[in-house]
């Protein structure tokens, strides 16, 4: 039968062999960052570009780096790289400490059902 | 130090700064209901997916038999993102479906605005390992009734009675597609949130 067949480079790589790098590599077998505490909605910007000083960083993090340009969340970026959160959390921890990123934790629970912050959200739920 | 606490003193303006602040709302509800669908009508973006890989701790109480080949689990979850202004950003969070994934629901639920419980009439026992699981965190939640076609239209005070709501939750019919509908449904959660608040606390009600 001349059944039709991908491409070789397509086939071996699919959705259930898991990524080519593994999670635990990309950290280096690392499961939890140097520093930081990274919220899903914690907010992450870059603060300076990458200089030849800063040995050690990975694809990964020079992938972040590029990322953050413009504010996002940590769930955000691990969705982008489409890597997992924990190992997100890794790479920002070690960006953190070389102060390239700065990370906006969310507002604690007081602050946060203060009737302003839902007047703000309904609002702007509203102007959509 | 680039790590802001937005508590911090030294944090609250004092350099005219903007203060990027996230909040969020969740959207729960049994599997295949639209919570997906609900979040990527109302976001700014498709919705996103990102995994939690589970832990050492998860794996102990996670039940694996009969799967003992699977030596890892993941929990996806699906969210978006509503840019309110310059400095105040609503995200969704579609809660994972497995109702074993407690401890991502603990993640989630902490510091978040309120819930929505997508409910479809025909599954509504669906609804109760959220409904539980608002009601014991003292999460405010709203339950909206995605009206699929096909499915016989309940009146809402018989959801109400189904799920042992209590009476001042609101209960609401909704399109999980259509972007006005999850509007109506996000603000009816933020305003119901903001009411229990002004309960709990009757020293700055008024």
């Amino acid at each position: 039968m001349a059944e039709y067949e991908e491409p070789p480079e397509v086939h071996w790589v699919d959705e259930q062999a898991g990524p080519v790098v593994r999670p635990y590599a990309v950290t280096r077998g690392r499961a939890r960052p140097v520093t930081g505490k990274f919220d899903l909605t914690s907010q992450v910007c870059t603060v300076r570009t990458v200089s030849s000083q800063d040995i050690g960083l990975g694809p990964e993090h020079l992938a972040i780096v590029t990322l953050c340009g413009r504010r996002l969340s940590v769930a955000e970026v691990a969705a982008h790289l489409d890597l997992p959160l924990g190992t997100v959390r890794v790479l920002l921890g070690d960006l953190l400490e070389r102060q390239l990123v700065r990370v906006f934790e969310p507002r604690p629970a007081p602050v946060l059902t203060d009737d302003s912050v839902f007047e703000q959200v309904i609002n702007g739920l509203r102007a959509l | 130090m680039g790590y802001a606490h937005s508590d911090g003193a030294d944090q609250t303006g004092t350099t005219g700064e903007l203060m990027p602040t996230a909040v969020k709302i969740l959207i729960a509800g049994g599997f295949g209901v639209g919570k997906t669908t609900l979040v990527g009508a109302v976001s700014e973006t498709r919705p996103l997916r990102t995994e939690e890989l589970l832990t050492e701790e998860g794996v102990s109480v996670d039940d694996l038999s009969g799967v003992e080949a699977k030596t890892t689990t993941t929990v996806a979850m699906d969210f978006g993102r509503i840019s309110i202004n310059e400095e105040l950003v609503l995200y969704l969070f579609g809660t994972p479906g497995q109702d074993r994934f407690w401890f991502v629901w603990d993640e989630l639920a902490l510091g978040a605005l309120g819930a929505v419980i997508l409910a479809d009439t025909r599954r509504l026992a669906d609804c109760f390992p959220s409904v539980d699981y608002f009601e014991k965190h003292g999460t405010p939640f709203v339950v909206a009734v995605n009206c699929f076609e096909g499915a016989r239209q309940h009146r809402l005070d018989e959801v109400t009675q189904a799920l042992n709501l209590d009476p001042g939750v609101p209960v609401m019919l909704c399109d999980a597609r259509s972007r006005e509908s999850g509007k109506a449904v996000l603000i009816a959660v933020l305003e119901h949130a903001m009411r229990s608040h002004r309960a709990m606390s009757p020293a700055t009600a008024g």
